[in-house]
């Protein structure tokens, strides 16, 4: 017994001690973080005199990427002393290993593969590099980025990250299964037009209609949240004030539900865009509402439905469009040790040489998609890519990441709310809205709980 | 008699087939082209490639690996080399320490892993061992300590009085009594003890994702590289996870050899 | 001491300080195994508990203090804890029993000298080699998806319709895949088990003209109680922790939102430290309470244990 009174008192001493250490380690870092850029500085400057670097950039495992990782040994020797070293990451992880990093000042990554969602947020916070003078320079030509993305990775016209990668959402469909069934769909449905095509095409081997169902943020509630704000409704008002339970948004989820419910494909709780994919490859679904990016994988060498597919705006009903909007983007963290070394490289993996750089050596329909508006008059890419490069570039360019939706809102964004909380509401709604789909629980029930958590959020705001 | 024991092993190998055979689809799919991993219905005949494979090792598969082995086998051994004798000591006369002890080390396991990562990353980081899979083995050592000392423990407490006591009385130092006489005895336990956790360290995920980033990353990061929101993955990760398991299988291959009825305790009078 | 007594020797004195020193110095050899025990857990969970008096949301920087109980004060008022109580205890108990019954049912039929003995074992510790995650991937897509899964292909092929195993039944899926990795796991445990019976009582009992079943119940299954113990304890404690299939398969809907998912959300997405350090805690009082009544109750294995 004694002995552990004794145990006790060293352990409440060493339990001090360790706070005090803890609490000091993390409060420096925020302190000296403008004495940590200087030094980068510094040592910027001797590595630009010759000694070797080496750029660790954190990546998630997307093909554009994939891409880039076996080209850049021809930047490695163009630039000679540098070597490039990628860390590929699922996406999950990868936002919790560069935030810790980035937010603790460790330091570890020299440029990080962010999505539009995090760039405002973290250049808000001073976490990245601005990178707004060095685009200016040389023949860059930021201008040339999509105005939409640009805009979503801007705060008060500093630009803290460039797209590698851009998508927005439309309507996939069997055009085979629709001429059999005498439906035509226009160019710019509305989502009353979609849903009766697909309860007319929707048999026991054959969906309707393919949705997410995957409950997260960025699964379900990415064609969701579009789906809310054609009809009306959206997450918060101007003044923070949670929307999740208004009529506009109830309507659009139930909408989506009986959607499923009637022509929708079996088991929609495990379903994202791979599965969809699938899915619609396999002919067991008709339509498919999704990332624009599918459009080139529909219509790839090998694929069983290559050339059977139309393609159309993403359904609306009170907007005129209503495609969401999401790129990959490359930025430099201030914490990074080689800060103009990860500049070029950030700078050469995203420009108009490059783009031709891939068409030429890797083929042009790899061109990475949706980042430069340069890439869709480029010839060959034209020629290559004819079946899904026009919708991709009208839609990219049509939608507006300000007011999306009917009403103004206090946030840069479609499909997700520009606020560090929305990740976690947006998977805790989604689950609610998920068990609905489920039948565990109404519609309303659920957003009713969503509303509760999306007003804490919220709250914070004010 | 003969019949029955046939019968008894159709049996049991239909079952065991059974089981293993989600196994034997990962390693069927490691074989197929994406395009034939996610067909309708599921293939069983198609032609075999070996992309994956030369995916996963393109993208430094055998760096990964060998952290991987650095890892595990030396928190294995750490443990061992703790485990084996703190466990003997617990398996002697018991008082209420022994039990006050024993509580203390399973409840080393009760703190999620969760919980705890955040602050563990903080140290790491303070200490300036961010990346470095010594650390990363140390910290499997101490995660899987509790279970090895439990687990030997056991096998400790079924060694017969009478053969420690015979050889305290030959004469046995404290040094040749565990080695020479209770060890093998117990090697079973031993070696099923030790692939345990040679298994936990291998297959550790979250530590690994958040307190490495590229010298010292582990195989199971490394596999969920692998997963990708917009396209098919499923045969290339097939493909990474069979040759990740390939060590472990080999390990267990040799763990469950010393699982042989022979070394039973009346053997020796 | 009692059982000295009991035997009626009497001792002289520097005898029994002899003993008591050997005894001391078989004892000693535990203290490495213990020191390291103390510095690598016992820090990390001071700086927990400390972290879990302090807001800090590593989102929000600028936001950062300390708050004390409020955190704890979050985690009982939020309305997540007592249902990722239950969906922990129902999904841990589920696939424990279950391993446990289907794990010994494997150790005895491995238990015998068969062609392929060898193989057979091997073949069928393999579930539990594969990496968490990556099992639970083979699972969601080779086996319960309703296009290319083999499970689902077997079932159309009846002409039903195909099962929604993640929307319909999302407690089944992830026990399946539990108990399938954690199988292995008794078996190896309950085989050695089995394997260190005394071969002379076997023989004894069939020489006796005890039947196989008797065998079973009277000689094997008293032997084999510490090892069920351990599994069980073992087995409980890890999955306790397990979250990979909730996270691969059903993202915490339809009740399998289990402490580990929800500390994995605060902790890895929320990004709260503050509030995931508290979780922890609280994981770990709880843990300690259900413990401590079941090891002083019901485990032999902890209660007396030997006797040397």
């Amino acid at each position: 017994m004694l002995k552990r009174n004794r145990l006790a008192a060293i352990s409440a001493s060493v339990a001090v001690s360790a706070l005090v250490l803890a609490g000091c380690s993390s409060s420096d870092d925020t302190a000296t973080d403008a004495a940590t850029t200087d030094a980068a500085a510094e040592t910027t400057e001797e590595a630009a005199t010759g000694e070797d670097v080496t750029i660790t950039v954190a990546t998630v495992n997307n093909g554009n990427m994939k891409d880039m990782e076996s080209l850049a040994p021809i930047y490695e020797a163009e630039n000679p002393g540098v070597s490039i070293n990628f860390q590929v990451m699922e996406e999950g992880d990868l936002r919790s290993a560069v935030t810790a990093d980035v937010a603790s000042g460790a330091g570890q990554y020299d440029v990080v593969t962010i999505g539009a969602y995090e760039v405002p947020q973290w250049g808000a916070n001073g976490w990245l590099t601005d990178l707004t003078p060095a685009l200016a320079e040389g023949d860059y030509d930021v201008e040339d980025i999509l105005p939409p993305v640009r805009e979503a990775l801007s705060v008060n016209g500093q630009q803290y990250a460039v797209p590698f990668y851009g998508e927005s959402s439309i309507l996939m469909y069997n055009k085979e299964v629709m001429d059999a069934a005498g439906i035509t769909i226009s160019n710019n449905p509305t989502w009353d037009e979609v849903a009766t095509a697909a309860k007319a095409v929707n048999t026991d081997d054959m969906a309707g209609i393919c949705l997410r169902g995957k409950p997260g943020w960025g699964d379900l509630f990415a064609p969701l949240t579009t789906v809310v704000q054609t009809f009306g409704g959206a997450w918060y008002d101007m003044d923070w004030n949670a929307q999740v339970n208004s009529p506009e948004f109830i309507e659009a989820v139930t909408f989506y539900k009986d959607l499923l419910d009637e022509a929708g494909q079996p088991d929609p709780v495990s379903y994202s865009f791979n599965e969809c994919l699938t899915a619609l490859q396999n002919g067991k679904v008709a339509m498919w509402y999704d990332a624009s990016v599918a459009a080139s994988m529909l219509e790839a060498d090998g694929s069983p439905v290559q050339g059977k597919m139309g393609y159309a705006h993403a359904p609306v009903k009170e907007t005129a469009e209503s495609g969401w909007l999401w790129s990959w983007n490359l930025a430099v963290p201030v914490s990074t040790k080689n800060q103009d070394a990860a500049i070029n490289f950030v700078k050469w993996a995203t420009s108009k040489d490059y783009q031709q750089l891939v068409g030429t050596e890797l083929g042009w329909s790899l061109v990475p998609p949706g980042a430069r508006i340069s890439t869709y008059s480029i010839p060959e890419y034209q020629e290559a890519a004819a079946a899904y490069a026009p919708i991709t570039l009208d839609v990219m360019s049509s939608v507006n990441p300000v007011q999306p939706g009917v009403n103004p809102q206090p946030w840069v964004g479609i499909q997700y709310v520009a606020i560090p909380e929305f990740q976690d509401v947006g998977n805790q709604v989604a689950q609610l809205v998920a068990d609905a789909i489920a039948g565990r629980g109404t519609v309303e029930e659920a957003l009713n709980k969503g509303q509760e958590i999306a007003q804490v959020a919220g709250d914070a705001q004010k | 008699m003969k019949l029955k024991a046939s019968l008894t092993t159709a049996m049991t190998w239909f079952l065991v087939l059974l089981f293993f055979f989600p196994v034997f689809w990962m390693f069927l799919n490691a074989f197929k082209s994406e395009q034939d991993a996610a067909t309708i219905p599921p293939k069983f005949v198609f032609t075999p490639t070996l992309e994956g494979f030369q995916l996963a090792w393109d993208r430094g598969m055998a760096t990964y690996m060998a952290n991987s082995l650095m890892a595990s086998i030396g928190a294995t051994l750490l443990i061992l080399l703790l485990a084996v004798p703190g466990a003997y000591a617990l398996s002697i006369r018991p008082i209420k320490k022994t039990q006050d002890t024993l509580f203390f080390f399973i409840s080393t396991r009760f703190l999620p892993v969760a919980a705890v990562i955040l602050p563990l990353y903080m140290i790491f980081k303070s200490l300036g061992v961010l990346d470095n899979i010594i650390a990363l083995g140390f910290v499997y050592a101490a995660i899987n300590l509790p279970i090895a000392i439990w687990m030997m423990r056991s096998f400790f407490l079924e060694v017969p009085k009478e053969l420690v006591e015979a050889a305290q009385l030959d004469g046995a130092g404290l040094f040749k009594e565990l080695t020479q006489v209770v060890l093998p005895l117990v090697l079973p336990g031993i070696a099923a003890a030790g692939l345990i956790v040679f298994i936990f360290s291998w297959n550790e995920y979250f530590l690994a994702t958040l307190l490495t980033t590229s010298d010292a990353k582990t195989t199971p990061p490394f596999l969920a590289s692998f997963v990708d929101g917009r396209g098919l993955f499923l045969g290339a990760i097939s493909a990474a996870a069979s040759l990740a398991s390939l060590p472990v299988i080999i390990a267990g291959w040799v763990a469950q050899k010393q699982l042989v009825r022979g070394l039973a305790m009346g053997a020796v009078k | 001491m009692a059982q000295d007594q009991a035997v009626g020797v009497i001792k002289p004195p520097s005898m029994d300080k002899i003993e008591k020193r050997q005894a001391w110095k078989r004892r000693s050899i535990l203290l490495p195994a213990l020191i390291f025990a103390i510095l690598m857990t016992q820090i990390p969970f001071l700086v927990t508990i400390g972290y879990s008096t302090f807001k800090w949301n590593l989102l929000k920087p600028d936001d950062f203090g300390f708050v004390g109980f409020d955190n704890y004060i979050t985690v009982f008022t939020a309305g997540d804890l007592w249902p990722s109580i239950i969906a922990t205890v129902l999904i841990t108990t589920l696939a424990v029993v279950l391993s446990l019954l289907i794990g010994l049912f494997f150790a005895i039929l491995l238990d015998r000298s068969f062609r392929g003995q060898a193989l057979a074992r091997t073949l069928l510790i393999t579930p539990f080699l594969i990496m968490p995650a990556a099992a639970s991937l083979i699972w969601k897509y080779s086996m319960f998806d309703t296009n290319i899964g083999v499970i689902n292909w077997f079932v159309t092929s009846l002409g039903l319709p195909p099962i929604e195993w993640s929307t319909d039944y999302p407690l089944a899926t992830v026990v399946i895949v539990l108990v399938w990795q954690f199988t292995p796991f008794m078996m190896l445990i309950l085989l050695a088990g089995l394997q260190s019976q005394s071969k002379e009582v076997l023989e004894a009992a069939s020489v006796d003209g005890a039947g196989a079943w008797r065998t079973f119940q009277w000689i094997t299954l008293p032997h084999m109680r510490m090892y069920i113990e351990i599994s069980v304890l073992l087995g409980t404690i890890i999955l306790l922790q397990v979250f990979d299939p909730i996270a691969i398969m059903t993202k915490g809907t339809g009740g399998t939102k289990t402490l580990s998912y929800l500390l994995y959300e605060r902790a890895f997405i929320g990004l709260n430290v503050g509030e995931a350090a508290a979780y922890g805690v609280i994981a770990v009082v709880l843990t300690i309470v259900v413990a401590t009544l079941a090891l002083r109750t019901m485990f032999k294995v902890f209660l007396d244990g030997g006797g040397k």
